[in-house]
């Protein structure tokens, strides 16, 4: 089984359509992936079906790195 | 003033018969049918069970997975093969050419049906969290036309018709109006369409409209004949480049036929029947070759919209016969439906193709499954072999439900 990281970074690769291995933690979506805003609300959309959760809007504003989706996900989810 | 001509000189086409040119045609003049069960969903408790589908197409030898994810299926075909039409033209690089003058004109009858029908149900299962932010974009019928514009860096007209059946063939006619008129110097246009999808399968069938020879798909779509019991759903897409002439020889642009004249008229008579008369579409044929200045003798082959419905096929039998009076009996007049099903709002796109192929090959595809002739349906169908012969002049026929008509007159260069 993968981990929370791992299990992550290959969604974000998936759904900005991104090489897995330019994935790292400190990257932002918007910044260094290339996410406009729609990409940001399908990914996290994908990350709750994922880890079979509900991000409501003012935590997913927060979100804007791929550490700060693992931190999200290891404090709010039964994942962690 | 004259006004402009212009020409056909690109191609593109995904079908149930071939997702490319030279497949499509191949298949078209074998007489090979692309109808069969349908696969795409469980339709085993619907009375029409039997579509043209697209087979063994795959987006990702066009757009990349994150593109191909947000946009529906009709997009898929449309982008495909307004790619496939874009790079025959030889259009692909704009560095080359004036951007501000190349449009785009792709249109759907129905558009993102599967997907509007995905959203429905993940939206009663979860909440209005599961609509995509993507899913209007995805879904909307004139997105053809903006991502293509944006692939490309193509600035000119950018629009989506939409008309039910006569769809492509209104693109066709009015991006070959804006080239005429001045707005553009190449517009790519077509239509698309993908509906095989409980909503249009279970609505077409409700209209009575879908043929149900379930156990025999190849035979179903069998225009003109005594058996004929309603038409077969299609998909696909077909896309041409226009181009004014005189923009495509200086390019040394090849040059697949002129598209001489559109016509259009309405039935003003009823939601989805024709009028029995032909009147509708016999002046929607007569404005076409009105406005191309060709007269009724010099044409040779009509692409007919022959859906294989038992209403439709006689009245356009007796519309050809009301525009062309003693000239219909010397028409070659087929139904590529015969093959294909009915791809819609894409039906006009791929017809176009086969009329412009028609004329540069010399070769009328035939109307298969014709065996047994409805005495009422009388001109001479090419019945089930192509027939090599001269086309100096070819008409493409759409009808669509709100009667709306539409008819290209295509002329060999």
């Amino acid at each position: 089984m993968e981990n929370i990281e791992q299990r992550i970074k290959k969604i974000v690769a998936e759904q900005l359509g991104v090489n897995e291995a330019e994935v790292k933690n400190e990257s932002s979506f918007v910044n260094d992936l290339g996410a406009d805003s729609l990409d940001t609300v399908e990914l996290v959309m994908a990350l709750e079906e994922e880890f079979e959760c509900e991000i409501p809007d003012e935590q997913a504003e927060k979100i804007n790195t791929v550490q700060e989706a693992i931190d999200y996900v290891t404090a709010n989810t039964s994942a962690g | 003033m004259s006004k402009r001509k212009v020409v056909v000189t690109g191609l593109g086409i995904v079908s149930p018969v071939g997702n490319t040119i030279s497949s499509a045609w191949e298949n078209i003049i074998a007489g090979k049918s692309g109808i069969t069960r349908i696969s795409r969903f469980d339709a085993s408790n619907f009375g029409s069970q039997i579509a043209g589908e697209v087979k063994d197409f795959d987006i990702h030898q066009y757009l990349s997975a994150k593109d191909a994810r947000r946009m529906d299926i009709f997009i898929h075909y449309g982008m495909a093969a307004a790619i496939q039409a874009v790079r025959d033209a030889g259009i692909d690089e704009i560095s080359q050419l004036e951007a501000e003058r190349i449009g785009v004109n792709i249109g759907s009858g129905i558009g993102g049906l599967s997907m509007i029908e995905s959203t429905d149900i993940a939206y009663h299962a979860g909440g209005p969290r599961k609509i995509s932010p993507f899913f209007i974009p995805s879904t909307i019928i004139n997105m053809i036309a903006g991502n293509l514009s944006i692939m490309y860096g193509y600035k000119g007209p950018n629009l989506a018709i939409v008309t039910a059946c006569t769809t492509a063939t209104h693109s066709i006619g009015h991006s070959a109006r804006m080239i005429e008129y001045g707005d553009a110097d190449v517009m790519v246009c077509g239509g698309a369409e993908s509906c095989v999808t409980p909503l249009a399968i279970g609505g077409f069938a409700a209209a009575k409209a879908l043929s149900v020879h379930n156990d025999e798909p190849e035979i179903a779509s069998r225009p003109w004949d005594i058996d004929r019991d309603g038409f077969v759903l299609g998909e696909g897409a077909g896309v041409l480049v226009l181009e004014e002439m005189e923009h495509a020889k200086r390019r040394g642009a090849r040059i697949y036929a002129e598209l001489a004249g559109f016509g259009m008229s309405a039935d003003a008579f009823h939601m989805t029947a024709p009028c029995d008369d032909g009147e509708g579409a016999a002046r929607c044929m007569s404005n076409a070759l009105k406005n191309a200045g060709i007269d009724i003798a010099e044409v040779d082959y009509v692409n007919a919209h022959g859906t294989s419905t038992p209403l439709g096929d006689i009245a356009e039998t007796i519309a050809v016969k009301r525009c062309f009076g003693s000239h219909a009996s010397k028409l070659a007049v087929n139904s590529t439906k015969s093959m294909t099903g009915h791809l819609l709002g894409a039906a006009g796109g791929v017809e176009a193709i086969f009329s412009v192929l028609a004329t540069y090959h010399q070769i009328a595809p035939p109307t298969i499954n014709l065996v047994n002739q409805d005495p009422q349906c009388d001109l001479d169908y090419i019945p089930n072999t192509a027939r090599n012969m001269n086309i100096k002049v070819a008409l493409s026929n759409s009808f669509g439900f709100g009667g709306t008509n539409g008819t290209l007159v295509f002329r060999r260069i």
